[in-house]
């Protein structure tokens, strides 16, 4: 066996600092500064996290209820076109199905990516645009799906 | 025949106990140098004997500059908590046999936490979350004459948080809280679930509310690495998931 183990470790970080060009002081974790905020509670990370639960929950039903229609029933994947689309819009029930699994599918999965930002993006200006690109996504995905299912015309040429 | 016979290796080995063990520290000193670096220092040591055997055996006998807390020196007072072998442990509990001295053991300070020298790290954060939690009992009315009686059940309710000898080893090995460390982290909530659920107390609601900030339960991934650090067994996601309950349930 061998003890070798120095590729396990990385290479040391850090350098590159010297008394003319001094390492940026970093503010300790948890400290009371003038910035820090007086409280940073609320709801909304509690209703966050049950979101994530209860549309798990409903998710599962929802996607696997459409990819058993979509892709094994009746002909399976080759049945789709615009004329099936049509079919099955042309009824409330699936109307809302495909309505409720857009708005959930969508919320759940920026909800999802905004932790994994929060939980990666280390300084505040990446966590900003990553965010901003992720709710600018969400928001148009979402109206413009909803806006196609209301507006939805069987006969467009 | 079967007879068992002592062979030689085996008398040899149980005349001399002692094996050479290969420790690689992280030294960090910012008096030399802004860069932290691997050394090894090969010791003849039983191994039977404690990693904090082995720092010992190095501070006193090959290198005096050696920095690393420890108090008690048998898993009590959680000061010597340190990542060995890439896992979160008390020095004080962990033998030589069983993290493989046949490669070099890696002990490096906790993570999450800023290095002052070596193995001592800026426990600072870590007891500011702490304080916030409000780890005391809070209670209204008058102050009884004899002790505030509780039954066995009541009790067993939240025995095994109240284990817990603030080490940092759950809180430096979670994922979460190596990001921005503003988590509250799992110490500072085992430490909130103590008196939560003890039946004395009466700023459960309070403490609820502090932990329903934005840093503070919810932001629990239950990975488990608290659980698994735990040198004292604390079920500490447990613990954690009860907490989130508890917002839950205590106010629908």
């Amino acid at each position: 066996m061998s003890t070798d183990t120095t590729s396990a470790i990385g290479p040391v970080e850090g350098g590159g600092y010297d008394v003319d060009n001094p390492a940026p002081y970093i503010e300790a974790p948890r400290k009371r500064t003038g910035r820090t905020p007086r409280a940073t509670r609320g709801n909304f990370e509690m209703a966050a996290w049950l979101f994530m639960r209860l549309s798990g929950v409903v998710l599962v039903v929802l996607v696997l209820g459409h990819l058993l229609i979509q892709l094994f029933l009746d002909g399976g994947v080759s049945k789709i076109g615009f004329a099936f689309v049509a079919g099955r819009w042309a009824s409330p029930f699936w109307q809302v199905w495909d309505l409720l699994m857009l708005w959930l599918a969508m919320l759940h999965g920026a909800n999802g990516l905004r932790t994994v930002i929060n939980d990666y993006a280390e300084r505040a200006n990446t966590r900003l645009w990553l965010k901003g690109l992720l709710y600018t996504a969400t928001v148009f995905t979402i109206l413009l799906g909803t806006l196609v299912i209301f507006t939805f015309d069987p006969n467009i040429r | 025949m079967a007879t068992p016979v002592l062979d030689k290796v085996e008398k040899d080995s149980a005349a001399s106990p002692y094996i050479t063990v290969t420790m690689r520290i992280r030294r960090f000193n910012p008096e030399i140098s802004d860069a932290a670096v691997w050394e090894d220092f090969r010791i003849e040591i039983d191994p039977k004997e404690r990693v904090l055997d082995a720092l010992h055996k190095i501070k006193w006998d090959v290198d005096g500059t050696l920095t690393f807390r420890r108090s008690c020196a048998h898993g009590i007072c959680g000061s010597d908590a340190m990542r060995i072998n890439g896992k979160n442990r008390l020095a004080c509990k962990t033998l030589i046999k069983d993290i493989n001295p046949e490669k070099p053991i890696t002990v490096e300070a906790i993570k999450g936490l800023t290095v002052l020298k070596d193995l001592v790290v800026d426990m600072e954060p870590f007891f500011q979350a702490y304080r916030d939690v409000m780890p005391f009992l809070v209670t209204k009315g008058n102050e009884p004459t004899r002790e505030r009686l509780q039954s066995a059940e009541d009790r067993e309710r939240f025995d095994d948080t109240t284990k817990c000898i603030l080490c940092a080893a759950c809180t430096s090995s979670c994922p979460v809280f190596w990001n921005d460390g503003q988590y509250f982290g799992p110490a500072a909530i085992v430490n909130a679930h103590r008196f939560i659920f003890d039946s004395r107390d009466e700023a459960g609601e309070q403490r609820l509310e502090i932990l329903n900030d934005k840093d503070g339960v919810w932001r629990c991934r239950t990975t488990f690495n608290c659980t698994d650090a735990c040198p004292r067994g604390i079920e500490v996601t447990k613990a954690i998931q009860e907490v989130k309950r508890a917002l839950i349930t205590r106010r629908f």
